[in-house]
């Protein structure tokens, strides 16, 4: 409506027909998309999907049938079960990597949530000398590739005698710029300074107020945040297959090894694969609005 | 002052440290030190088994430097990296373009792209190394059906390249264009409205008006793909059973190559410490250099200011 009577003032009668008779395709100034556009996304999304349903597909088949057809039918066939069973029997320790993987995720992501918390609370809230320097600091260590140091991590872990232990993995992702960032940005939003003064007057010491006052007003971003560092911390490869090896694995490092010492038993290791997405994938369906939201919201202030 | 007055003003001016250390403290130890220490250990003859056992200056660099192996790893992580990288970001353009657009059933599409973010790459590796199989592959099977034989992606070098870039973009582009859509969003629609009314039609708009818009966005988006395409290992890593990039390290990256010269074949820490410095210093280059490119792409345009924020 808006739009009709702003391009009547600035462009004259005329642009404000045209504007008008282009309205029933802009609901508010959006265009209303075809079936061309439903048809190309429900393409992208079966793509996204279709992988996956693959990977189910051969591990409710045998070997010998995947070695038969390569384009397996579409219907499941009947030997999950039996797949899942020979996996948890492989010796790779399946049930070990599943927790391994629920602990190292579980605590990074509580860690994560409560230091960037407390420090995205002081960063935003609290005035002291040196803050946009030192919050400056924070932002730029986001953009250094500190895989590259795994090398001496790794002298480190070992002097510590840390290898093949779930600390190796947890320790250095206990707080990240990432996190601390994002908890200022959404702070100096969603947390008046009154609220702040008001625990204050009424005698709150600082460390109450962030208790009180300003970790639950974090709530929201603070849950986000969780998600997004359970969900790297779960798939993450790299760190956790140098520092924990085959004797501790994760979930990650354990399909390694089942790729590594089944290697022709696709059924197999498509069983494995299925296992160990189903908890992220049961974690989406119930918290991926909030992944996106959480993306978006990301996307606009960083 | 009383004794709690003093505790009191101490917890102002202290608490505001306090809160923030952890991450200093940190970052010191897992951030900043090891990625120095890198440097000191790249300049000792350091194995992984025996430890340090003396200084040789620039000994571990020449050696590396000189391999044509670390050569063919860093022309692999570019050739990999472009490939996931620019058809990605357009893509992922294109696939915000139409969430933006007025869906029903918004957040289910926008689900829809986000799912491929919650496989592990080691499980897409395993999944796409599959589909890509030279013999009886999904892929090859379907270019079998329509005349096309069977491509060599475990064999032919640009091949094996597009099938781990493939993987990549598989798990980044809805991510991606979820970061897109809600800077699209951000722009404000009488920008468009007006763009409109000029007489602009719906393509040119979107790239004369809204891809400028999307600057800022589109800077971010690629420095942070730069930082950690350069790095990719999960992906190539499981592409074959052996875990080695390939019989004649077709595939093989650099992270790839520092890990085989610490961990696997010469258990060496100080030649992979020199090729982490490397890989280091070509990702500070070629971000500034992306960083630069991208500035320049999208302010060609004609950028009207924006409007509000």
């Amino acid at each position: 409506m808006s739009s009709v009577a702003m391009a009547d003032q600035l462009a004259g009668k005329g642009a404000a027909r045209a504007a008008a008779r282009r309205k029933h395709r802009m609901e508010g100034g959006v265009r209303s998309p075809g079936w061309v556009t439903y048809t190309l996304l429900g393409l992208i999304v079966c793509i996204s999907i279709l992988p996956l349903y693959y990977a189910f597909l051969l591990s409710t088949s045998t070997a010998a049938d995947i070695a038969q057809r390569p384009i397996p039918s579409l219907i499941p066939q009947g030997h999950f079960i039996e797949n899942v069973s020979r996996v948890l029997n492989a010796g790779i320790g399946f049930w070990q990597a599943l927790m391994n993987s629920i602990i190292v995720s579980t605590i990074t992501a509580l860690s994560v949530v409560f230091f960037s918390t407390l420090a995205g609370f002081s960063f935003s809230k609290l005035r002291f000398r040196g803050r946009n320097g030192l919050l400056a600091f924070v932002i730029g260590t986001m953009a250094v590739p500190t895989q590259l140091g795994v090398i001496p991590l790794f002298i480190v872990m070992s002097r510590l005698d840390w290898i093949g232990k779930l600390q190796a993995v947890i320790v250095p992702g206990l707080v990240t710029a990432f996190g601390v960032f994002w908890m200022t940005q959404y702070l100096s939003e969603a947390l008046p300074f009154e609220l702040i003064e008001a625990a204050r007057i009424d005698g709150c010491s600082m460390i109450r107020t962030f208790w009180h006052v300003a970790l639950p007003a974090a709530r929201p971003a603070a849950a986000m945040l969780a998600l997004f560092t359970f969900v790297g911390s779960w798939t993450n490869f790299f760190w956790p297959f140098i520092a924990l090896g085959s004797t501790n694995p994760t979930l990650p490092v354990a399909l390694q090894l089942l790729q590594a010492s089944y290697f022709k038993d696709l059924a197999l290791i498509m069983a494995g694969v299925v296992l160990a997405t189903i908890p992220l994938l049961v974690l989406f369906v119930f918290a991926g609005r909030q992944l996106v939201s959480g993306i978006m919201a990301g996307a606009v202030k960083g | 002052m009383t004794w709690q007055q003093r505790l009191s003003r101490f917890d102002v001016r202290a608490a505001p440290y306090l809160y923030i250390a952890p991450f200093f403290l940190l970052f010191a130890l897992v951030g900043m030190f090891p990625l120095l220490y890198t440097g000191w250990v790249a300049l000792n003859r350091w194995s992984l088994v025996t430890g340090n056992q003396g200084f040789i200056g620039m000994g571990n660099f020449a050696y590396v430097i000189d391999q044509p192996r670390f050569w063919d790893a860093v022309v692999n992580t570019f050739s990999i990296f472009v490939l996931s990288s620019v058809p990605q970001l357009i893509l992922a353009l294109f696939i915000a373009a139409m969430l933006d657009a007025n869906l029903r059933a918004k957040t289910f599409w926008r689900m829809g792209v986000l799912v491929p973010y919650v496989v592990a790459p080691v499980a897409v590796s395993l999944v796409f190394g599959q589909l890509f199989a030279d013999q009886s592959g999904v892929i090859n099977t379907l270019l079998g059906t329509v005349g096309i034989d069977p491509i060599g992606w475990h064999a032919d070098r640009f091949a094996s390249h597009a099938a781990i870039a493939t993987m990549v973009n598989f798990r980044w582009t809805g991510y991606n264009a979820l970061i897109m859509l809600a800077a699209m969003q951000a722009i404000p629609r009488d920008v468009i409205e007006a763009a409109v009314v000029d007489g602009a039609n719906r393509w040119r708009t979107f790239l004369h008006v809204t891809v400028p818009l999307l600057r800022p966005t589109l800077i971010f988006v690629v420095i942070t793909s730069t930082i950690g395409g350069l790095q990719i290992f999960d992906e190539p890593r499981l592409f074959d059973t052996f875990g080695l990039g390939g019989p004649d390290r077709e595939w093989m990256t650099v992270t790839m190559y520092l890990y085989e010269l610490g961990w696997a074949g010469q258990r060496n820490l100080g030649r992979a410490a020199a090729v982490a410095w490397l890989l280091f210093l070509i990702i500070v280059l070629f971000a500034l250099l992306n960083y630069a490119i991208t500035r320049r792409i999208a302010s060609t345009e004609a950028r009207p200011k924006r409007k509000g924020r």
